[in-house]
């Protein structure tokens, strides 16, 4: 699926705030989408760089788990463009969007409840060409799981299962994870072990963009931090700086900024 | 290598590709009681008169019909009361060109027609169904509906003027003349009658249930599951869920057709009750009973439920016969407050409890003796 040999595939037009042409993994134009009255998501150009890590924040209600179900296909975009990898994910449906390098972690743990833990991971890995065995056995040991392999899903932990999610997302071999709330409900150790994880998958090339509100996880993984307010994008820049700014915290006690 | 090693290994590898997490029966045990009752089915026309030979092929026949659900409800979690409409499209169809053609080759050309009418009018079905996005209790009701106005329709053609060809569709009375199976081209011929064709059924279920085991136990039967379980989730790994769903329906219309062409071929005879609501709700109660999610229990309960309803058909002491639509809708009931998942995987269940009571209750070597008689 290169979309340099295809002359179908429109490339990435420049998007960067500077204007630059880059090498983006993920690019928004003018994103837009309204429900009916209500704009969820306003002219928002998101540009996330091959290999990077970047933290989306923001209040809730700013169109942040909005702008996601734009990026998987679940929602379709009033305005705007949505471009992988140079490639304009208009005309593609979800299932589609996957095969392009695109791999999804939702919210609220969604894994296979009645089967096992290593049948959880052999559903979306058995789409690729990997070698199953050996990836089952190095996502089991990445995300903690190996001694529950047999165990039904459903028996495992809220965190337990979180990590699953995030195993099963990794199976794929994405080139972007999207992961919205990955350490919601974990303790302080399993948020850890989730950042290590997540970090130890950035030094092999993925790039994330991960939706949470929890400080010191974002501080600890994030290169830059974009900030969602009332659908648009309020700022960017690295997490020291946000954190510094008053304006965000203000949105986040309630006041418009 | 020696000859039992290489001989073994095959035997696993073969073994590999029939079992799996979602068969029942993955033991040694399971094949050898398995073989002992094939081989009880093998000899069971050599014990009793052509006329009870007969009798049982009908439910060989339905088998098929118990397997197409099994396949598609069980493992894909569409349920559909209209597999008796492929079921009996097929049937109807079989009639219709092999009483215009009657030759060897016009019936073989019958059974395949049929087969592959039946198996179209279920893709046609399924795609309108799956990508017009009807999902779960809608699939139920719209392929039960399907069913009944295919009923409703044909009971009405008993005009001479709804013939194709020779063959008359015979409205409520049905369609007679239907020829048996036969299978040949030009000269060469067999056609299938009492025993052999009880014969022919066995070896085409046997067949049929293995080369399913297979394909459930597969990577596509693992993408069934995951859609049963959760279909949306199963979505956002980038499955093609309609075409697959769309895929599998068609399957199990196949097989239901398959069952239509013998059922068909056993009687000679098709009438518009094969759509009805009580031959409709009949695979379901013989698939709910045996276990959804057990090819094994699907045709074991349909053996012997309708082994059961016709044994009943002719009363019992001061029981009259529509008692027997009774004791199975009972029955059906009982199964289904008793042990939900269906007789196989209850037993499955019970099975494995016992097994696991009696390894966790031997902490010493005279605990497991008295467990372990």
């Amino acid at each position: 699926m290169s979309s340099s040999s295809d002359p179908t595939v429109r490339q990435t037009p420049a998007v960067a705030a500077t204007g630059e042409t880059t090498d983006a993994i993920l690019a928004t134009t003018q994103l837009t989408k309204k429900f009916g009255g209500l704009t969820a998501v306003d002219g928002v150009d998101f540009t996330v760089e091959k290999g990077e890590i970047r933290c989306l924040i923001g209040p809730n209600g700013a169109g942040k788990s909005t702008l996601l179900e734009l990026i998987t296909g679940q929602l379709r975009p009033t305005e705007g463009e949505i471009y992988f990898d140079g490639q304009d994910l208009t005309d593609l449906e979800p299932h589609e969007r996957i095969d392009t390098g695109l791999s999804v972690k939702f919210q609220s743990p969604h894994v296979y409840e009645n089967l096992s833990v290593e049948q959880n991971l052999q559903i979306p890995l058995q789409r690729t060409d990997r070698d199953m065995a050996s990836v089952l056995a190095e996502t089991l040991e990445q995300i903690s799981l190996t001694d529950k392999a047999e165990t039904t899903a459903g028996d495992l932990s809220h965190g337990q299962q979180q990590r699953l999610e995030i195993g099963m997302a990794i199976t794929l071999d994405p080139t972007l994870m999207l992961l919205d709330e990955p350490v919601a409900g974990m303790s302080v150790e399993e948020t850890r072990a989730v950042a290590e994880l997540i970090e130890s998958l950035h030094d092999g090339g993925m790039a994330f963009v991960v939706v949470e509100h929890d400080m010191e996880f974002v501080r600890k993984i994030s290169d830059q931090v974009t900030v969602l307010n009332q659908g648009q994008i309020f700022r960017q820049g690295p997490i020291e700086e946000i954190e510094s700014d008053d304006a965000v915290r203000r949105i986040y006690l309630g006041e418009n900024a | 290598m020696s000859e039992t090693t290489a001989a073994r290994d095959t035997v696993d590898r073969i073994r590999a590709k029939l079992e799996g997490p979602n068969t029942y029966g993955n033991s040694k045990l399971f094949w050898v009681g398995f073989a002992v009752v094939v081989a009880a089915f093998a000899a069971f026309p050599l014990t009793t008169d052509p006329y009870t030979v007969l009798q049982s092929s009908r439910y060989l026949a339905f088998a098929f019909l118990g397997l197409s659900l099994c396949f598609i409800w069980g493992y894909a979690g569409v349920l559909s009361f209209g597999q008796v409409a492929f079921f009996g499209v097929a049937a109807y169809t079989f009639g219709i060109i092999g009483i215009n053609f009657g030759s060897a080759t016009g019936v073989t050309a019958a059974f395949i027609g049929a087969v592959l009418v039946g198996t179209l009018f279920a893709a046609v079905l399924g795609y309108f169904m799956f990508y017009g996005g009807v999902r779960d209790v809608y699939v139920t009701i719209i392929t039960l509906v399907v069913a009944l106005v295919l009923n409703t329709f044909l009971a009405q053609t008993a005009g001479s003027e709804w013939a194709v060809g020779d063959a008359r569709l015979g409205g409520f009375n049905g369609m007679t003349g239907i020829p048996d199976f036969t299978l040949g081209f030009g000269q060469t011929a067999f056609v299938f009658e009492a025993t052999t064709f009880y014969y022919a059924l066995l070896v085409m279920l046997v067949a049929t249930y293995l080369g399913l085991r297979v394909l459930v136990n597969s990577n596509f039967g693992m993408t069934m599951v995951a859609i049963r379980e959760d279909e949306s989730r199963t979505a956002t790994f980038g499955y093609n869920v309609p075409f697959v769903k769309l895929v599998v329906f068609t399957i199990g219309g196949a097989l239901a057709a398959a069952g239509g062409v013998f059922y068909a071929a056993w009687g000679n005879f098709i009438d518009p009750t094969v759509f009805g609501i009580a031959f409709a709700a009949l695979p379901v109660i013989w698939v709910s009973v045996g276990g959804r999610e057990s090819l094994i229990g699907a045709i074991g309960a349909t053996f012997l439920i309708e082994r059961l309803r016709t044994d009943l058909s002719g009363g019992i002491g001061p029981l009259a016969p529509e008692w027997a639509q009774v004791v199975v809708g009972g029955l059906l009931l009982a199964v289904i407050m008793f042990m939900p998942a269906g007789v196989v995987p209850e037993l499955d269940k019970r099975i494995k409890q016992q097994i696991a009571k009696r390894t966790g209750q031997s902490p010493s070597p005279t605990a497991a003796e008295e467990a372990g008689d």
